[in-house]
C-alpha cells in the first residue's frame, strides 16, 4: 500500500506542477461551460445539468487519454522504467498508483464544475436526483476512460501514439450505440451493451442501475488488468 | 574456485539471452564473491548491459540460472531486487523532480523505513557531494551531477550488491577519478559488479576481471595477470577428464608451459595453460593428456582472440 501511495503521490505532484495538466483542465472547463450554458438562453430553459453531462462524455474521450498518455510511455522513453521495475515493487502497485493519480486529477477537475450546480441552485430550483446520479455516472465513465488510456500508455514509449490509440478505442466504444441502432436482434443487444454511452444515459436520467455500475467497474478492471499483464509480459520467458 | 563456495554472493550458470534470433549472451557462467569488485570488460555490444539487466531482475534470461545470496532472480525476484542497487548505463532519472524528492521516492520504492530514508538521503548526498543541489530539479543538472544522483539512488538502500553499468561514461575526467574512488570505497563493504570498455579503469578498480566478447566469457583473471597476458603469452583452455593433481603436474611438465591453473565448474575440470608468446602447445598438451589415458574433452586457444579483443578495448585514457 505504501508503494501505491508513493507512486500515486509522485504522479499527483507532477500533475499539479506541470503546465500540461492545467491546460488540459482549463480546456475541459471551457468546453464544459459551453455545454452547460448552450441551452440556457433558449425560451423556457430547464434547470438541468444534462447538457453538461452529455457534453462531458464527449470531452472525456479527449481528456482521459491526455491525462494518462504520459504515465507509462514517458517512463519507457526516459528509461526510468528500468529503475522502477528493478525496485522491489510489484507491477500492479505501479499501475494502480499511477491510475489513482490520474483519477484524482480527473475528479478534481470534475469537482470544479460543481459551481454549475451552485448557479442552478441560486437561480432556479433544480431536481437534485439526476444531478448527483449524473456526477456518479460521469465519475465511473471517466474512471473507465482512464483505464483504457493506461493500457495504451503501457504499450508504447510514444505519448502521442498512446493518446491517439486510446482516443480511437474510446470513440469506437462511444459510437457503438449508434452502430447498434442500425442493427437488430442479438447483435444489437451485444453491441449496444458494449457501448460506453448507453450505460451513462440512465445516470443522466436520475436512475442508478447496478447493471450500469457493474459495467463501468468491469470495464475499468479489465483494462487495468490488461495493463498489468502487459507490464508483466516483460518478465515472461 | 569451487561452485559450492558459500562465500559466493552471485552465482551465474549458463546464462543465455536471445533478442529474436540473435544471442546477446550465450552460456555465460561466473561467480562473484561477497565483498568482491568484479569488472566486466568488453567492447561495445559484447553483452555487458544484457547481463546486468538480467542480474538486476529487469528481464529474465532466455536460459540459465542466476542466484543472488541463494535467491533465484526469477523465482524470488522481489527478494533479489531488495538487495540490489543498480545504475543503468543511460542514468535514467525523473527530470521534473528535485534531487531530494527523487531520492525519497526511490527510498520508498525500495521499502526503506521512513526514518532510515531521511538519514540515508543525508548520507548519500554527502558521499556523492550533492549538498548544494538537493533542491535542484534533476533536469537542470549537468551530466556529471546526474551520474552522482544515479549513484546516490543505487546506494541509498545500502544494497548488498551494487550493479553499475559503465559508471564513468560521458563524465569529465576529474569526476571520473572521483567516481572511481567512490566505487572503491563502496567495494569495501559491498559486492560490486561493474562494466566498462576501458581497460585501465577496470585494472584500477577491480579485484577480478571477466572479459566478455560477442556474448561469451573469453577470459577471467586478476587485472595484473591480464596485463601479463597482454604483454604476450599464449593461453589454452583445456578440459580434461582425470585426477586433478596428476593432470596438473603432467601439464606443468609439458615443455614450454609457464603456468597451469585449475578450476572446476559444474563438475567439469578446466585447466588454464599459459605459455610464452608464439608457442603453439596444442599438440604437446593433447599428447600429454592422451598418453596418460585421460580423456581430452575440450581445448581452445584463448590467447589469440584475447589480443584481438584487447585491440578493440579502450586501452589508454587521455586525462
Amino acid at each position: 500500500m505504501r508503494t501505491v501511495h508513493a507512486v500515486a503521490w509522485k504522479e499527483i505532484q507532477i500533475y499539479f506542477s506541470s503546465p500540461t495538466a492545467y491546460i488540459v483542465g482549463m480546456i475541459f472547463l471551457a468546453l464544459a461551460s459551453f455545454f452547460f450554458v448552450r441551452d440556457l438562453g433558449a425560451p423556457f430553459p430547464e434547470a438541468t445539468m444534462s447538457n453538461f453531462f452529455q457534453g462531458a462524455t464527449i470531452i472525456f474521450i479527449l481528456l482521459a487519454p491526455a491525462l494518462t498518455m504520459r504515465l507509462l510511455a514517458e517512463e519507457q522513453k526516459l528509461g526510468t522504467i528500468e529503475l522502477l521495475l528493478t525496485s522491489p515493487v510489484r507491477d500492479w502497485e505501479v499501475v494502480v498508483g499511477k491510475y489513482l493519480a490520474s483519477l484524482v486529477f480527473l475528479l478534481a477537475t470534475l469537482a470544479l464544475t460543481l459551481y454549475f450546480v451552485l448557479l442552478l441552485i441560486i437561480f432556479a430550483d433544480p431536481d437534485p436526483g439526476p444531478i448527483w446520479s449524473g456526477y456518479l455516472g460521469l465519475a465511473l465513465y471517466g474512471a473507465a476512460s482512464l483505464a483504457i488510456g493506461m493500457l495504451t500508455s503501457t504499450l508504447t514509449s510514444n505519448q502521442i501514439v498512446a493518446a491517439v490509440v486510446a482516443m480511437g478505442i474510446l470513440l469506437v466504444l462511444y459510437l457503438a450505440d449508434f452502430a447498434a441502432g442500425t442493427l437488430s436482434g442479438l447483435p444489437q443487444t451485444i453491441i449496444g451493451e458494449i457501448g460506453l454511452k448507453s450505460h451513462f444515459d440512465d445516470f443522466d436520467r436520475g436512475v442508478i442501475d447496478t447493471k450500469n455500475i457493474i459495467y463501468y467497474v468491469l470495464l475499468t478492471a479489465f483494462f487495468l488488468f490488461m495493463t498489468i499483464r502487459v507490464l508483466e509480459s516483460r518478465r515472461w520467458r | 574456485m569451487e561452485q559450492t563456495d558459500t562465500d559466493n554472493m552471485i552465482e551465474v550458470r549458463d546464462l543465455t539471452h536471445y533478442y529474436g534470433p540473435y544471442a546477446a549472451i550465450e552460456d555465460v557462467s561466473f561467480d562473484v564473491q561477497k565483498g568482491e569488485i568484479l569488472g566486466f570488460l568488453g567492447p561495445n555490444g559484447a553483452g555487458k548491459t544484457t547481463t546486468m539487466r538480467i542480474l538486476t531482475g529487469f528481464m529474465p534470461p532466455t536460459r540459465g540460472q542466476v542466484s543472488l545470496d541463494g535467491n533465484d532472480i526469477v523465482e524470488q525476484s522481489l527478494e533479489v531486487r531488495k538487495r540490489v542497487g543498480y545504475l543503468p548505463e543511460t542514468v535514467p532519472l525523473y527530470t521534473d523532480m528535485t534531487v531530494s524528492n527523487y531520492l525519497r521516492y526511490m527510498g520508498t520504492l525500495r521499502k526503506m523505513p521512513r526514518r532510515n530514508i531521511k538519514r540515508r538521503i543525508g548520507e548519500v548526498i554527502d558521499v556523492c557531494r550533492l549538498g548544494d543541489y538537493r533542491n535542484t530539479l534533476i533536469g537542470k543538472l549537468s551530466k556529471g551531477f546526474r551520474q552522482r544522483v544515479g549513484i546516490a539512488q543505487a546506494i541509498l538502500h545500502e544494497p548488498e550488491v551494487l550493479v553499475l553499468d559503465e559508471p564513468t561514461i560521458g563524465i569529465d575526467p576529474i569526476q571520473v577519478v572521483e567516481t572511481r574512488r567512490l566505487i572503491q570505497e563502496l567495494g569495501e563493504a559491498q559486492t560490486v559488479v561493474l562494466s566498462s570498455h576501458i581497460l585501465p579503469e577496470v585494472s584500477m578498480i577491480c579485484e577480478r576481471v571477466l572479459i566478455i566478447h560477442e556474448g561469451r566469457i573469453v577470459a577471467e583473471d586478476t587485472p595484473s595477470n591480464l596485463a601479463e597476458r597482454l604483454q604476450g603469452t599464449e593461453h589454452l583452455e583445456v578440459e580434461v577428464g582425470g585426477p586433478v593433481p596428476q593432470v596438473l603436474s603432467a601439464l606443468r611438465q609439458v615443455p614450454g608451459v609457464t603456468s597451469v591453473s585449475h578450476r572446476s565448474f559444474q563438475g567439469r575440470n578446466l585447466y588454464s595453460v599459459q605459455a610464452k608468446q608464439g608457442e603453439d602447445l596444442r599438440d604437446e598438451v593433447s599428447r600429454a593428456v592422451i598418453s596418460n589415458e585421460w580423456s581430452l574433452l575440450g581445448m581452445q586457444s584463448v590467447g589469440m582472440s584475447l589480443e584481438e579483443i584487447f585491440l578493440r578495448l579502450t586501452t589508454h585514457e587521455e586525462l
